[in-house]
C-alpha cells in the first residue's frame, strides 16, 4: 500500500493508504483531525474547507496521492499557529460576533473567510458584500449575516 | 401550592431561604427538593398555575371594532408549549443541579442542543439564581432517561418555556442551602451573607468556596422544601447579551460531533440505498468482490439496503457504489409531484360558509416538498453486544429512540444506553432517530461497533421532508369588515412521530390514523389566525402516502402563514386599505399590534419603492409571542437573471426588518441568532428550495440541486428587534419563530412587486432545473478529483 507523506498543521505526517482515497477521509478517519466536516463530499457545501500552502481548498475532492510531500495542509486546528496570538483574528471576530450556532460548518466558513480576505488583499480589492458573496459555504443554521459582519471585522485585523 | 407529589411534607427550610427573602415575604414560593446525597443535590417540581398567575391572552382587553371579534382559538389560551410543559410536569422533580467538591455546579439538561443555544441559556438561568459567572456552570446533555417519560422532548420551541422555572427553583434551593451551611460555619446570620462567583462572603470579608460547603449543605434524606426565587429586578445575567459558551470550541474545531468521536473499533459505515424512496433490497450479485475492496471489513444485508463498513468513509462510498443490488419498489413507486397533488386535492375539506353572505375573496395555494436536511447528515455510533447496547447520536427524543432500539435488538430498555450528542443542526430532523436505529441493526448484524453516516445524497433523497400541502382560504367581507375567514390546509401526512417523544405516544402514532390524531393536536395547539375576522376557522386534513416526513422548522406555520397573509393583503386591497394599516386595525390584541407597529416604523413602511421592487408585511402569533416582518424584494430582471455557478438566483429579498415579542428574554443575542436563522430558512422556503418528486424518488441529491439560502441570496440588511419590555412575564419559544411571519412578508412583497399573486411555493419550483440530476444507481455521486483546480 502506498505511503503518503505531507505536512498537516505544522507536523510531518505519514500514512499508508491508497492514492485515490480523498484527503478529507485521510485527515478525519485515519489521522483523527476532525475540524474539517463532511457535508456533501462533492465540493459543493464547502464544510471541509482547509488550506493548502495558504490557499483555500476542499479535501473531499482531492485524492491523497495528489498531495506532495512538500505540501502544507492547514485545517482549522492549525489556523491559529499561522499567527502569533492564541486565536487567528478571524476566529476572534467569529467569537466577538457570536457567529456559530450549531458550529458544524464554521471551521470551513472561517478557513474560507481567511483565504477570501487574503485573496482580496493580494488583488487590492475591498472585502465588501460582493467579495463575501463569492464564498459558497453553506450554513444551514442561516448565520450568513453575522458571518458577513465577522469577516469584515476580521479583515480589519489581518 | 399543590404538594401531592412531594416526597415528604414540605416545610419552610431555614437553609432554603435566600438572603433577600425577608424583604419580600409576599413573593410566591415554589417547591424544591433536597435530594439525599453526600454533596449538595437539589431538584425541582412545578405545580400547575404556580409559576405565573397571568390570565389567558384572550381575557385581556379586546380590540376596538370595526373588526368583528373572532372567538379565541385554542392556542390563545392553551398552546403546544403548555401541552409540552404540562406533560413534563409530573417528572420535573427529577431535574437536578449538583454542587461538586471542586466548586463547580453542574446540570444535565434533558434536552437536545443542535445549535439553538439552550446550553448557554440554561447556564445563564442557573448562574443568575446562584450569583455565579456563566462559565462557572457546567451544562451537559443528559443520556436518555426513560423515567422522565414526557420530559425529554426537544421540540415545538418549548425548551426554555418548560424548564425555566424548575431550573430556577433548584438553583435557588442550592443557593439557599450553601448560604445556610456558610452561616453555620461562620456563626453569622444567614441574612448578612452574600454570594458571588462561587464564593459565600461573610460580614468580615470571610469567603467560603461552594466546594467546601457542599457536603455541609447536603441532605441525608430527600425532602420537599419551599423556596422563593430571585426578583426579576435584581437580574444581572438574564436579559443581557451572552455569547455562546462553546463559541471558542466551535471556532477552533474542538467541538465534537458524533462522527468526530473515536469509539474503539467503530469504523465508518454507509448503507447502499434503493433508487426508490423507501425501496428495499432483494439480493446483490457481487458481495464477495465488494468485500475484497480496499479498506472494506464487512458487507451485510439490512432491512433497507446493504451496509458497508470500512477503514474510511471514502472507501465505504466506493464500495457502496460498486454493489450490484436488485431492489424492490419503494413506497411511492411511480408517483410524481402532480400525482401527489391530485390525491391531496381529493382530500381537501369543504369550505363551509356559502358564497353570497358578502363579497367572497378566495385563494388556493400549493406548497411543494422541501428538504429537512441539516448540514450534519443523519449519523450514529452503535456498539451492540449480546446483552447490551451503547448508542451515540443527536436526538431530540432519546427515550423513544432507546425504546425502539431495545425492541429492535430484543433487549430490555435499560440495557440500551443512549448518549445524546450535540447535533449539527436539527430543523426537525433530530426529532427522529433513523440513523441510530439503523446503526443498531448494522452493529448487531456485523457483531462489531459501527460509525454510521448517511451520505448527502441519502439525506436529501431518503431523508425526512417538509410535506407537500395545499391551503385554501375563503373570506366573506363587507365594505369594512370581515364576516368569515376559513382556512383549510391539506397536507401529505406530517409524521409527528415520536409523538411527545416517549414510548406511549410514539406507539400510538403508529396505529392506523394514529398520526392524524397527533397531527390534529399539534395543529389545534399551534395555529392562530391573529385577526378579528368574524367566523374564523382553520382546519387540517392529512393524507398518509408513506413519505418520510417530519415537522421541519415551524411545522405547518410557514405555509399556513404564507397563504393567510397573501389573502389578508387581498382583502385589504378589496377594502382599499394599506396592508399594514389593515392588519393594525384588525389585529386581535394590543400586544400583537405593538409588534406590527414597531416593524412598520423600523422598516419605514410605505416608503417610495422603484418599479419591480416592493415592500411586503406579514405577522404571526405562536410560541407565547408575536412577530411581524417587513421585507423589501427586488424582482427586476437584472436581479432575477443573475448568473451564479451551481446556484439559484431569482428575486432577491434585499432588506428584512423583524420584530419579535417573545416574552421574557433570557439571551437577546441568542434570540436574535434564532430569528436570523429562521429568516434565512423562510427565504429558501418561499423562493428557492424544494424537492421534485419524479418516478418515486426525489431528484435532488445535494446542495447544488437543493437551493438552501446562500450568501448571494441573503439580504445585505437585516434588522432584528427583540422586544425587551414585553408584558409577558415568562419566556416563550424562540427556535422556530423567525419563519412564518417572514414567509408571509416575502410572499406579499413578491405579489406587490410583480402584480401577480403566486399560486405555488417555492416560487421557482416549476422553472426548468438548473442542473442535471445525479443518477440514483449507483446511489452516491462520486467525489470529484480536481479539487486542486479550485483553490483561492
Amino acid at each position: 500500500m502506498p505511503t503518503q507523506t505531507f505536512t498537516l498543521n505544522g507536523e510531518c505526517v505519514t500514512v499508508d493508504v491508497d492514492d485515490d482515497v480523498r484527503l478529507l477521509w485521510v485527515i478525519r478517519d485515519l489521522l483523527g483531525v476532525t475540524g474539517p466536516k463532511y457535508g456533501c463530499g462533492i465540493n459543493v457545501c464547502k464544510a471541509c474547507t482547509s488550506h493548502i500552502n495558504g490557499k483555500a481548498f476542499n479535501p473531499c475532492s482531492v485524492p491523497v496521492g495528489d498531495i506532495k510531500e512538500s505540501d502544507k495542509i492547514t485545517t482549522i486546528e492549525g489556523l491559529a499557529d499561522t499567527v502569533d496570538d492564541d486565536l487567528h483574528p478571524m476566529q476572534q471576530a467569529w467569537i466577538d460576533h457570536d457567529v456559530a450556532q450549531c458550529g458544524y460548518c464554521q471551521p470551513g466558513q472561517i478557513m474560507a473567510a481567511v483565504a477570501k480576505v487574503r485573496q482580496c488583499q493580494d488583488e487590492d480589492r475591498d472585502v465588501d458584500d460582493d467579495a463575501i458573496e463569492e464564498i459558497r459555504n453553506i450554513c444551514r443554521c442561516g448565520t450568513y449575516n453575522r458571518i458577513r459582519e465577522a469577516i469584515k471585522a476580521g479583515a480589519e485585523e489581518m | 401550592m399543590p404538594a401531592h407529589r412531594a416526597a415528604t411534607r414540605p416545610r419552610p427550610d431555614p437553609g432554603g431561604d435566600t438572603a433577600t427573602t425577608r424583604n419580600s415575604v409576599s413573593r410566591r414560593r415554589f417547591l424544591g427538593f433536597l435530594v439525599a446525597a453526600p454533596t449538595l443535590v437539589v431538584a425541582a417540581e412545578l405545580g400547575r398555575g404556580a409559576a405565573f398567575g397571568t390570565p389567558p391572552a384572550w381575557a385581556a382587553a379586546l380590540p376596538k371594532l370595526p373588526g368583528i371579534p373572532s372567538p379565541p382559538q385554542t392556542p390563545e389560551y392553551y398552546d403546544l408549549l403548555d401541552a409540552i410543559r404540562d406533560s413534563a410536569r409530573p417528572t420535573a422533580n427529577l431535574i437536578t443541579i449538583e454542587v461538586h467538591r471542586d466548586g463547580t455546579v453542574s446540570f444535565a439538561l434533558p434536552r437536545s442542543d443542535n445549535g439553538q443555544g439552550i446550553i448557554t441559556s440554561t447556564q445563564m438561568i442557573i448562574a443568575e439564581e446562584m450569583n455565579l459567572d456563566v462559565d462557572q456552570v457546567r451544562v451537559t446533555l443528559a443520556d436518555a432517561r426513560p423515567e422522565l417519560v414526557f420530559n425529554q422532548l426537544t421540540g415545538g420551541s418549548s425548551t426554555t418555556f418548560s424548564t425555566y422555572t424548575p431550573i430556577r427553583v433548584a438553583a435557588a434551593l442550592a443557593q439557599g442551602r450553601l448560604l445556610g451551611a456558610a452561616a453555620a460555619q461562620l456563626a453569622q446570620e444567614k441574612a448578612v451573607l452574600t454570594s458571588r462567583k462561587g464564593l459565600i462572603l461573610g460580614r468580615n470579608g470571610e469567603s467560603l468556596p461552594f466546594g467546601e460547603l457542599t457536603e455541609a449543605a447536603a441532605s441525608p434524606v430527600t425532602e420537599a422544601v419551599e423556596v422563593a426565587l430571585k426578583d426579576r429586578e435584581k437580574f444581572t445575567i438574564i436579559g443581557k447579551p451572552q455569547t455562546k459558551t462553546d463559541a471558542y470550541d466551535m471556532v477552533t474545531g474542538r467541538k465534537k460531533f458524533t462522527t468526530d468521536l473515536r469509539i474503539p473499533h467503530a469504523l465508518p459505515t454507509v448503507i447502499c440505498r434503493a433508487p426508490d424512496l423507501n425501496g428495499f433490497p432483494k439480493d446483490a450479485e457481487n458481495l464477495d468482490e465488494v468485500r475484497s475492496m480496499p479498506g472494506v471489513t464487512d458487507v451485510v444485508k439490512v432491512s433497507n439496503g446493504y451496509a458497508v463498513r470500512a477503514a474510511t468513509f471514502g472507501q465505504c462510498i466506493d464500495a457502496v457504489n460498486a454493489l450490484e443490488v436488485r431492489w424492490n419498489a419503494g413506497t411511492v413507486a411511480g408517483e410524481n409531484d402532480e400525482s401527489v397533488l391530485k390525491k391531496l386535492r381529493k382530500a381537501e375539506l369543504p369550505l363551509a360558509v356559502p358564497k353570497g353572505a358578502g363579497e367572497t375573496v378566495e385563494g388556493q395555494f400549493v406548497f411543494y416538498f422541501r428538504g429537512g436536511s441539516a448540514l450534519e447528515t443523519n449519523c450514529a455510533i452503535a456498539d451492540v453486544r449480546e446483552d447490551r447496547a451503547e448508542i451515540w447520536s443527536p436526538s431530540k427524543s432519546p427515550i423513544a429512540a432507546q425504546a425502539e432500539i431495545a425492541r429492535k435488538l430484543g433487549l430490555p430498555q435499560n440495557a440500551v444506553t443512549f448518549h445524546v450528542m450535540q447535533g449539527g443542526g436539527s430543523f426537525g430532523r433530530r426529532l427522529f432517530f433513523d440513523g441510530a436505529l439503523e446503526a443498531a441493526e448494522v452493529s448487531k448484524k456485523m457483531g462489531k461497533p459501527v460509525k454510521l453516516m448517511w451520505t448527502r445524497a441519502d439525506d436529501a433523497r431518503q431523508g425526512r421532508a417538509h410535506p407537500m400541502a395545499t391551503s385554501r382560504i375563503r373570506a366573506q367581507i363587507t365594505k369594512d369588515s370581515v364576516l368569515s375567514f376559513e382556512q383549510r390546509h391539506t397536507s401529505v401526512a406530517c409524521e409527528i412521530n415520536p409523538g411527545f417523544s416517549e414510548a406511549i405516544t410514539a406507539n400510538a402514532q403508529k396505529a392506523p390514523m394514529g398520526n392524524l390524531t397527533v397531527s390534529e393536536i399539534i395543529w389545534e395547539l399551534t395555529q392562530v389566525t391573529p385577526y378579528e375576522f368574524g367566523n374564523s376557522t382553520r382546519l387540517l386534513n392529512e393524507v398518509d402516502m408513506r413519505f418520510n416526513t417530519s415537522a421541519t422548522r415551524n411545522i405547518y406555520s410557514p405555509d399556513v402563514a404564507t397563504a393567510r397573509e397573501l389573502m389578508v393583503d387581498q382583502i385589504a386591497a378589496k377594502m382599499g386599505k394599506d396592508p399594514y394599516e389593515f392588519r393594525a386595525q384588525f389585529t386581535k390584541l394590543d400586544r400583537w399590534r405593538k409588534v406590527l407597529d414597531r416593524a412598520a416604523k423600523e422598516a419605514d413602511w410605505g416608503k417610495s419603492m422603484e418599479r419591480g421592487t416592493a415592500q411586503g408585511i406579514g405577522m404571526h402569533v405562536e410560541y407565547k409571542g408575536a412577530a411581524a416582518c417587513v421585507v423589501e424584494i427586488d424582482c427586476r430582471p437584472d436581479m432575477v437573471n443573475r448568473k451564479i455557478r451551481q446556484g439559484r438566483t431569482g428575486a432577491r429579498v434585499t432588506k428584512v426588518t423583524y420584530v419579535v415579542d417573545i416574552g421574557l428574554v433570557i439571551n437577546p443575542r441568542g434570540v436574535e441568532a434564532q430569528m436570523m436563522g429562521g429568516i434565512n430558512d423562510a427565504l429558501a422556503m418561499t423562493l428557492t428550495s424544494s424537492l421534485h418528486l419524479d418516478d418515486g424518488h426525489f431528484i435532488e441529491a445535494s446542495w447544488d440541486n437543493y437551493f438552501y439560502t446562500r450568501q448571494w441570496n441573503t439580504p445585505c440588511v437585516m434588522n432584528i428587534v427583540v422586544i425587551d419590555d414585553s408584558e409577558s412575564p415568562e419566556p416563550g419559544g424562540v427556535g422556530e419563530f423567525g419563519l412564518a411571519a417572514t414567509c408571509g412578508a416575502v410572499a406579499c412583497a413578491y405579489a406587490r412587486a410583480t402584480g401577480e399573486v403566486p399560486e405555488y411555493f417555492p416560487i421557482n419550483h416549476k422553472e426548468s432545473l438548473p442542473f442535471e440530476p445525479y443518477p440514483t444507481v449507483p446511489p452516491i455521486p462520486p467525489s470529484p478529483s480536481n479539487g486542486l483546480e479550485h483553490t483561492y
